[in-house]
């Protein structure tokens, strides 16, 4: 169509092509590739699961630590998540489930695995996901909701510290201290106080909020994409993080 | 690493989900809406410099097929030129594979806040029956709107009727059709409240213009509501159009127009038929001012009469 007023057509040819999957890759054959795989699902999901363990199986901080820690690294031993099949169900749901698992035969069998014994020890802060366990105490949420929005929040903190990494790297710091101050801080401030602050005028402030917010939400994306295995769950994936209800 | 708050959590998902315009010609302005299909926004379209109403679409469902059929199905809508319908510009997908399509910005009312800004009986009437003649107009091509309610009607500034959102459109004789929106048997799409009983049991297949006839029965239920002298006639036409089973429904928007016509007129509708009293009645309703001069005549004649005798 070439008629201005009717274009249609629109850029399909934008649409992202599937990234690189650490949920794919936990399936290769190369160690290397697969332990990569394995981090990132680790860094994405240990918290969830620490706060989860603490929640629905009422362990207390230790119990949940090592129960944690055992869970990991039974699931890169005896390669967990490459059994994960996306025609079945999320992935989060896939680790939930195994999860459980895992927490309900460790306790039928009585064989709490020993702080120091027999499981690899990740390098987790702990004592932060327990500080934040206090701050929602009161929750009313399901275990298995709970566990859903842990990880949301999860994602995003962990999206936040990329893009503040990323900004420092690329020598944009400006733009990340402008989205703190507008976007994260818990002091509301105007357009016009942060370019009076940062010496800019408001309309430079509007252009590098929208460019972070930009970069931000790809991140964001960029963060689910990596965790999930197909187009479709990251659609999925992407419109239960975004809030988007169906 | 910073701890995010329920509070910020909320925000930083409300940033997020903010429609991705940065791949296409866009420039987001602000939100317009929000309901249950997805959001619309107002944006700038940089290329030909000027405001734009975009729908995104809430479900990102891009099969292998889904993207080329998407855009066929649009081309058919966006060749639906008339007045009352409102043209769509442009269909695509965001990055996040949210399905988008631009249209024209209307500034107005809504049908229903022009409703309740207290238009009289009459002009809701003539409103309607633009709105069953642009229906009319997407049927004769085999479209089905499957989403009219007041809510996607709009009183342009210079009184014009536009419906809008033809974003579950669906295209007649096309079984995998469904516009924008992939739809399957036992799919629920469209809004309750204003939804046949066969959209609202998902029968898609099932789906004609009769559906659509439906839900013009619920609009007009809703613009004669709370409305002072409303003829039995005219909500024997809505109760017509809302009938349960379809076959009883009109058997087109045209028809269903040609009806608000005579109402509007003062002539016999099909929906209902009048006694002799309220024949009468309507008759002299319409010649109210031939039956006043009558009336006056025969007053003169018999006063005339009556002093002549005298």
């Amino acid at each position: 169509m070439t008629d201005p007023d009717t274009d249609i057509g629109g850029p399909l040819h934008k649409f992202p092509v599937t990234h690189h999957s650490a949920i794919i890759n936990a399936r290769s054959d190369d160690q290397h590739i697969r332990r990569r795989a394995f981090d990132t699902i680790l860094a994405s999901y240990w918290k969830p699961a620490y706060k989860y363990i603490r929640l629905k199986w009422r362990a207390d901080n230790e119990d949940a630590k090592d129960l944690t820690q055992g869970f990991f690294a039974n699931a890169f031993e005896k390669n967990y998540f490459a059994t994960y099949d996306a025609r079945k169900a999320s992935f989060q749901t896939f680790l939930r489930t195994c999860l459980d698992g895992f927490v309900a035969n460790e306790r039928k069998a009585g064989q709490r695995l020993k702080r120091g014994g027999d499981v690899d020890h990740y390098q987790l802060d702990f004592a932060a996901a327990e500080h934040e366990l206090a701050a929602h105490a009161s929750s009313t949420l399901s275990p298995e909701d709970y566990f859903h929005r842990e990880w949301v929040r999860w994602m995003f903190t962990l999206a936040v510290d990329a893009f503040r990494q990323r900004c420092e790297e690329s020598g944009r710091t400006v733009h990340f201290q402008l989205f703190e101050r507008y976007d994260l801080s818990d002091d509301e401030v105007s357009y016009a106080s942060l370019a009076a602050d940062f010496g800019l005028d408001t309309a430079t402030v509007n252009n590098y909020l929208a460019a972070a917010r930009r970069d931000f939400r790809r991140i964001v994306l960029e963060k689910l994409r990596e965790i999930t295995a197909t187009d479709e769950e990251f659609r999925t994936e992407a419109r239960s993080l975004l809030g988007v209800e169906c | 690493m910073r701890w995010l708050s329920d509070d910020k959590l909320k925000h930083l998902r409300s940033v997020v989900s903010e429609p991705d315009f940065s791949a296409t010609k866009y420039t987001f302005v602000k939100e317009l809406g929000r309901g249950g299909m997805g959001v619309v926004c107002l944006a700038e379209d940089r290329e030909l410099d000027r405001l734009v109403a975009i729908k995104v679409l809430n479900t990102p469902e891009l099969t292998a097929d889904f993207g080329d059929r998407m855009i066929r199905e649009a081309q058919i809508i966006a060749r639906l030129e008339h007045p009352g319908i409102v043209p769509v510009h442009d269909v695509g997908t965001l990055p996040d594979g949210r399905i988008f399509y631009a249209m024209k910005y209307v500034r107005g009312s809504r049908l229903d806040e022009y409703a309740a800004q207290g238009a009289s009986l009459r002009d809701r009437l003539r409103k309607f029956q633009s709105v069953c003649d642009a229906v009319a107009f997407a049927h004769a091509h085999g479209v089905i709107h499957r989403d009219l309610k007041p809510q996607n009607i709009m009183i342009g500034s210079f009184g014009e009727v536009l419906v809008l959102d033809w974003g579950i459109a669906k295209i007649r004789d096309d079984p995998r059709s469904s516009a924008f929106h992939q739809t399957t048997e036992g799919a629920v799409i469209g809004t309750r409240n204003y939804m046949s009983p066969e959209q609202a049991r998902g029968e898609v297949d099932q789906l004609d213009e009769r559906a659509d006839i439906y839900s013009l029965g619920a609009v007009l239920s809703f613009l004669l509501k709370d409305q002072p002298k409303v003829s039995k006639a005219a909500h024997a036409i809505s109760s017509k159009a809302t009938a349960t089973a379809k076959e009883s429904r009109y058997a087109s928007a045209s028809h269903l127009s040609a009806d608000i016509g005579r109402l509007l007129d003062a002539e016999p509708v099909s929906a209902y038929r009048e006694n002799a009293f309220e024949r009468t009645s309507r008759w002299v309703g319409k010649n109210r001012f031939l039956v006043l001069l009558v009336l006056a005549y025969l007053l003169m004649r018999i006063f005339l009469i009556f002093t002549s005798r005298r």
